[in-house]
């Protein structure tokens, strides 16, 4: 009976978060292939559907550059945005209402925090693979002008998480999947489509234009266009990143209230 | 029997969900090595106090120890020490089965070459074995809910917790939980088990708490529960005729109770078979009569007025 207690066990998780990161590896293992299809290959159409279909309307390019050069670094964005938030909504209404891995993760010796880390860690990883694989294919295109180029995977890393935490909250907080349809109808549709992705926001009446601007996905086609263009962004790159970052701490807070009233009842 | 610090200590432990008291104010101790249950209805609060003991769900009120610690402080240390079978599996179905083991290992800390040595062994202990790299999704309800078991064991817990660990399975299915669960029991594992089927809670534990409406109402060992609380044989009696009320008044004097039930007349005595002649003897005729041994069934309709199961 002493020995049951006085068992050695092995020390608990230094970083948590990474084995629940683990888990959701082992999970993606199995389902890779349809995910790199939508987050790799849909986005290569666009840049050649767009960039060289549309880019042959527009002869005269835009502000100097070819309009494949000047799409490329918002597309960008743009993916790492829909990964992100495909890979916050139902999977994450999933493990709370469906298959309910939280509430087994919950029993283990994770924390709240550390359920959300690790699943936005995965986020982060998804995010990261897919950009990574659209600078590759964009690059052996030529469609990057520049080296810097190299830096907008740090801000995809930024948006996905300045998006991811607050789709967690309210994919955490909803109590129907069909709100999930809402969010992608009413929010990430027309910010796909008036955050500077395919035109110049400024091309906006005033009022749509400042819609954008509060959008975390302009401020990171903002810094992704510039990169990719090697030229300075529009607004300063320190605003940028700082308002990209209040989105992900303001979300990261959301989350973990909206996870820990789940979890713990 | 048992000695030192007992794991589990509640003095008036209380939950409350806003203005609904789901547990209110039980004392509970449960030591080293043995297998404890909580019997009651649903409703009673035994899943409530289940979530309290497995560090998930803060108390409202009283006193809880688990393992000498505080549950909502060292939440992340218990729960290192527990093993948790809930009431509903949140296995991941897209996982094999073995992934299912050696994922959740790694939340304890515990290397993947031994998460996967002790993954094959607890396999083989549910009778899984052969099922190791298939996906959970396809498999019957009884074997998810073995899974669930080795589950809670990856981590060698000091305290194992079942939530009603044979609710929906099908009778042969929850023989097979029960003969592991009882093996387990045999070892040595301290268990903890919520259910509202008498014949588990007889033959699982050691000792038990009676719990309706969020208190206990007794505790013992089924035995001692029954002893207490019941007489040693019970007669059954249904009658063909709606008017059971009737006939009732007139068994009053056969037995030491009668509880008259929508269904059926339960007279407890200490001889059966004797009262069966003498209902006989009164001249009356019931369609149908069984003469059985006391169960907690008839510890808890006594203690409660009511049915554990409708």
């Amino acid at each position: 009976m002493t020995a049951q207690l006085t068992r050695d066990r092995p020390a608990l998780p230094r970083v948590p978060a990474l084995r629940v990161l683990e888990y959701h590896l082992v999970g993606y293992r199995r389902t890779w292939r349809a995910g790199a299809f939508s987050s790799f290959l849909l986005p290569t159409l666009t840049v050649l559907g767009f960039g060289l279909g549309v880019g042959a309307y527009i002869d005269q390019g835009v502000g100097g550059v070819t309009y494949l050069e000047w799409i490329v670094g918002g597309l960008l964005a743009s993916t790492a945005l829909q990964v992100a938030i495909a890979e916050s909504t139902w999977p994450v209404f999933g493990n709370l209402q469906w298959q309910k891995i939280y509430f087994g993760q919950r029993s283990s010796p994770l924390r709240v925090g550390d359920i959300l880390a690790g699943h936005l860690a995965f986020v982060l990883f998804r995010v990261l693979t897919s950009v990574i694989a659209f600078l590759l294919v964009t690059g052996v295109l030529g469609a990057l002008r520049s080296p810097w180029a190299v830096l907008t995977v740090p801000v995809a890393a930024l948006l996905a998480l300045a998006v991811a935490a607050p789709t967690f909250a309210y994919a955490a907080s909803v109590d129907s999947d069909s709100w999930l349809a809402m969010l992608f109808r009413f929010a990430v549709i027309p910010m796909t489509l008036f955050s500077g992705v395919f035109f110049p926001v400024e091309s906006l009446p005033l009022v749509l234009r400042w819609l954008a601007y509060a959008t975390p996905l302009w401020h990171a086609v903002d810094l992704c266009r510039a990169a990719v263009l090697g030229v300075a962004p529009y607004w300063s790159v320190a605003g940028h990143l700082g308002y990209l970052a209040v989105w992900a701490a303001g979300g990261w807070l959301l989350a973990r209230r909206v996870l820990t009233r789940r979890l713990v009842v | 029997m048992t000695t030192g610090r007992p794991l589990i200590q509640a003095q008036g432990l209380v939950k409350r969900f806003g203005d609904f008291t789901a547990v209110d104010g039980i004392d509970v101790e449960v030591h080293a090595g043995e297998a404890f249950g909580f019997l009651g209805p649903n409703g009673a609060g035994k899943s409530s106090t289940m979530r309290m003991v497995g560090c998930t769900s803060p108390p409202s009120g009283g006193q809880l120890r688990i393992l000498g610690m505080d549950p909502v402080r060292d939440g992340p240390a218990i729960r290192a020490r527990l093993g948790v079978c809930p009431q509903l599996d949140n296995l991941d179905p897209e996982l094999t089965v073995r992934e299912n083991l050696t994922t959740y290992a790694r939340y304890f800390g515990i290397p993947r070459r031994v998460a996967r040595a002790r993954a094959a062994e607890l396999l083989d202990f549910v009778q899984l074995g052969d099922r190791a790299d298939s996906k959970v999704e396809p498999l019957s309800g009884g074997m998810k809910r073995r899974l669930t078991i080795a589950r809670a064991l990856v981590n060698e817990p000091d305290i194992v917790l079942l939530d009603e660990p044979t609710t929906g399975l099908d009778p042969q299915a929850r023989h097979l939980v029960w003969e592991r669960l009882f093996r387990l029991k045999q070892q040595g594992v301290t268990l903890v088990l919520t259910t509202h089927y008498m014949d588990e809670a007889e033959q699982l534990c050691d000792r038990l708490v009676v719990m309706d409406g969020g208190r206990i109402v007794a505790e013992g060992s089924p035995r001692a529960l029954i002893e207490r609380h019941a007489t040693r044989e019970v007669v059954e009696l249904r009658f063909a005729a709606e008017s059971q009320e009737a006939f009732a008044g007139k068994l009053d004097a056969l037995g030491e109770r009668v509880e008259v039930l929508p269904d059926r007349i339960l007279i407890y005595v200490p001889d059966g078979d004797a009262a069966v002649a003498e209902v006989a003897a009164l001249g009356l005729h019931p369609a149908n009569v069984l003469v059985r041994r006391s169960s907690l069934e008839d510890v808890f309709l006594h203690l409660t007025g009511r049915t554990l199961v409708d």
